[in-house]
């Protein structure tokens, strides 16, 4: 039963590190996207696409961390303790993130919306960096029951190299996203832009990961010999092979696949992570089975998973076939009949 | 008696003040936008119900409007929220190591209730042009049913603190055997839970309520006034009763669920029969009381409807176990505002019903709509003197009887938990700043709106615009012009 939650705590991170990620990388093209007239266009496809389901896409982070509580509440408190600075870094970027998002939208004024837009994106990467470097240092064996908050669980090469790789990927998944989304939008200018994007940010993930080699030799042993061989390479090679049909669709301008190919790169190298990681939550000092709570608990976890799946699933299915479909647009002026007030300057 | 609160202090780990502090900080600004994620959605729906039985244009515009503001507050609240759960680990990993397992189902729950409220409010806030009209409503029917879900998780988790039960302690005092389903309805979660959802669907109903009664104070008497108010204020007037009967179960349940509460929320020092009430008043930690009034007899009375009742007093307890004096007197406080501010909700929803019985229509008189202005503020205050009550009057348990706060906190530095503080802080007050900014921006702009195009609005057929699908963006000076209907996408970064 604890293997299982287990499995479902990877589920949960993965669906997270893709949904949740595709909402990243579209801040950190926001970002990028240049001051206020150039960004104009990109930023304009970016608030369109994300705003219908970015709070759903969010709420799985809210999950991870239930079932890391309630299915394993030692490995909770233990990550918690040692992994407290990124973690404090990460809560606050999520509120200025989220913030900035929801405020930069009624906004009129340029100038108030450049402030909103820019905590909006800046959070978007440090964030996604944040989460990356505890996953990193869980992965280096930095967190033992026990262990106080220090820089050294997570300031040290693996977490770092986990945190770029974390930005990385959450630039291609929301590049490949925005790609499709301009081409729905019909705005085609924009397709070629994010097309490139989406390369650049591939290019990135790839050499970063080649940098990952030697940097974990010493670092992360356990895990990197789980991602070396066994079914943990396994997944890292269908990942890869699921990454470059992306690169490979996006280069022929078939951008149908592309963000099916994208997600499930992304998805499966967080599951070749777990498969490294067997059978321990913390590397080398706590098991699946040490680090789990009391077995009725688990069976209810699992039971009212289920029972949520049925119910949540099909709205979740429902909304982003909405949104693919672009029928949920939200409320114009017009809608609510509001009118311009002196100063506003869009 | 000094020198033992001296012991207490010096006991308490430096981190124990910054980590209290910053929760009740976090916590005490997302429960003022918890009314509306729960309660907004359900008085919404029945507007635009309204709007769609009786064809009726002012309560679809005000159901957009609404909606347009729940949008902002849903995801103001869903990140202060999320912030919650990482302070969970980050203030208290000792409360969560131990008891997670034993208590933390229902958070599950709530996260599931909470994702399904984020896919149906999507769907629902960005469904308005593009689906049919009733297909629009009947989506988002089962959005306030999600919310008292998710309601249902977080109020188990809570009243799971205060009456925790689901567990045996094994040889090292560890939780074992545990019982979920014990564990979820804990004896005091009945009446939590439903003076919770009465009490979000309450504020929520006079906040709303109030802002119309402000416009109306001001000269604006037109149906749009008039709808936005008496709906909302409905729904609350009649709760207000019902939750005044609930209040006072829960009292009662805490009366003899958690005794040692009880006395820190009536500052009763000594177990006795004959027990006085005291409004207000401050206990010191000799136990006498100083301010106040002093009603003979009362406090037995409410708590067993007999002046021979006997209260538990907090000197039954040895003062390591129960609140400080101050503590105490910060629960009474709270509670007693809570109460008062109770007690004068049930006149103004008597007038109200005493209008509505006699003359069919709401009061004229300006006095009632200064008084339904302030409902909402003094509710928004009884939200918070509720949780001050019930978080307060557990101290120094974080886990009634079986785990102090102490025992919970972290062991990070208490420097780096100022540092903290003050960031939070400063986030915060920007953020809320800002959320209360474009409300108000929000509201200037419909108000322009509605009193530029009033004129204009008088010649043509109410509504000539179709109410749903796509329609154009009129510019500032061709409104009330025809709607030239068409393109649905505006092509700049202008939404």
């Amino acid at each position: 039963m604890a293997a299982f939650i287990a499995w479902v705590l990877v589920l949960a991170i993965a669906a997270y590190a893709c949904a949740g990620g595709t909402d990243y990388g579209a801040g950190f093209w926001d970002l990028l996207a240049g001051g206020a007239e150039r960004g104009r266009r990109p930023r304009w496809l970016i608030d369109h696409a994300m705003a219908p389901v970015w709070e759903a896409n969010n709420v799985w982070l809210i999950f991870v961390l239930v079932i890391m509580w309630t299915g394993f509440p030692t490995m909770f408190q233990a990550v918690f303790s040692a992994m407290w600075l990124p973690l404090a870094l990460a809560a606050v970027g999520l509120v200025l993130r989220g913030a900035g998002f929801a405020l930069r939208k009624p906004t009129r004024r340029l100038a108030q919306r450049r402030i909103y837009g820019a905590v909006f994106a800046i959070s978007s990467l440090l964030t996604p960096f944040f989460l990356g470097t505890v996953l990193g240092g869980i992965a280096a064996g930095r967190v033992k029951v026990g262990t106080t908050a220090s820089a050294d669980a997570w300031a040290n090469g693996t977490s770092v190299l986990v945190g770029l790789l974390a930005v990385a990927a959450t630039a291609f998944l929301g590049a490949v996203f925005l790609c499709s989304d301009a081409l729905r939008y019909g705005a085609d200018d924009l397709v070629d832009y994010f097309r490139l994007r989406a390369l650049i940010a591939f290019a990135a993930v790839v050499v970063l990961a080649l940098i990952g080699l030697p940097v974990t030799r010493n670092d992360a042993g356990y895990v990197r010999d789980g991602l070396t061989g066994g079914p943990g390479l396994l997944l890292i090679i269908l990942a890869a092979v699921c990454g470059l049909a992306t690169v490979l669709l996006l280069w022929r301008r078939s951008y149908g696949g592309s963000r099916y190919t994208s997600v499930a790169s992304v998805a499966l190298t967080v599951g070749a992570w777990g498969f490294a990681q067997r059978p321990y939550v913390l590397p080398t000092s706590l098991t699946v089975a040490e680090a789990a709570g009391a077995a009725h608990t688990l069976r209810w976890l699992v039971i009212v998973t289920a029972i949520a799946i049925v119910l949540v699933g099909p709205a979740l299915v429902l909304l982003y076939r909405l949104a693919t479909m672009g029928e949920l647009e939200e409320l114009t002026d017009a809608d609510t009949r509001a009118a311009g007030v002196p100063g506003d300057n869009l | 008696m000094l020198s033992t609160a001296a012991l207490l202090a010096n006991d308490a780990p430096a981190q124990l003040l910054p980590a209290r502090e910053l929760m009740a900080f976090t916590l005490a600004s997302h429960i003022l936008l918890v009314p509306f994620g729960v309660a907004l959605p359900f008085i919404t729906l029945l507007m635009h119900h309204r709007a769609l039985r009786r064809n009726n244009p002012v309560a679809l515009t005000l159901a957009r409007r609404w909606s347009a503001v729940m949008a902002v507050q849903f995801a103001i609240g869903i990140v202060t929220g999320t912030v919650l759960s990482f302070e969970f680990g980050l203030l208290w990993p000792g409360m969560m190591g131990r008891w997670g397992d034993v208590f933390g189902l229902g958070f599950g729950v709530e996260a599931w209730a909470f994702f399904l409220e984020a896919v149906l409010i999507a769907i629902y806030l960005y469904g308005w042009r593009r689906l049919k009209p009733w297909t629009h409503f009947w989506l988002a029917v089962p959005l306030p049913l999600a919310a008292l879900m998710g309601a249902f998780g977080i109020i188990a988790a809570n009243s799971w603190m205060n009456t925790p039960q689901g567990f045996s302690l094994d040889a090292q005092g560890k939780p074992v055997h545990v019982d979920v389903r014990q564990a979820v309805f804990t004896p005091i979660f009945g009446p939590e839970y439903w003076h919770f959802v009465v009490a979000m669907l309450l504020t929520a109903g006079y906040v709303v309520a109030g802002v119309y009664a402000v416009g109306w104070l001001r000269g604006r008497r037109d149906r749009y006034h008039r709808l936005g108010f008496t709906v909302p204020f409905t729904v609350a007037a009649i709760l207000t009763p019902v939750q005044f009967m609930l209040g006072d179960s829960a009292a009662r349940a805490v009366f003899h669920k958690q005794p040692i509460k009880f006395a820190a929320m009536e500052i009763v020092w000594k177990t006795d029969t004959h027990v006085p009430e005291y409004m207000f008043g401050r206990l010191h930690p000799d136990g006498t009381i100083s301010g106040g009034l002093k009603i003979p007899q009362l406090d037995s009375v409410l708590a067993g409807f007999s002046t021979k009742t006997k209260v538990t007093g907090l000197s039954s307890v040895a003062a390591s176990d129960r609140p400080t004096a101050t503590q105490a007197t910060i629960a009474h406080w709270a509670f007693d505002i809570m109460v008062t501010i109770g007690s004068a909700l049930i006149l103004l929803a008597l007038w109200y019903a005493w209008s509505w019985w006699r003359h069919r229509d709401n009061p004229g008189s300006r006095w009632f709509y200064r008084c339904a202005a302030i409902a909402g503020i003094a509710c928004l205050v009884t939200v918070e003197c509720g949780w001050i009550t019930t978080e307060v009057g557990r101290q120094p348990w974080i886990v009634y009887h079986h785990m102090r706060v102490s025992e919970a906190v972290t062991s990070t530095g208490a420097g780096a938990l100022w540092a903290m503080f003050g960031i939070v802080m400063a986030v915060y007050v920007a953020v809320f700043g800002a959320f209360l900014a474009v409300v108000l921006k929000m509201r200037t702009r419909w108000r322009i709106a509605d009193e530029g195009s009033a004129a204009v609005h008088a010649e043509l057929p109410p509504e000539a615009d179709t109410p749903y699908g796509p329609r154009s963006e009129p510019e500032p000076s061709a409104a009330g012009a025809p709607p030239a209907g068409g393109s649905d996408h505006t092509p700049g970064g202008a939404s």
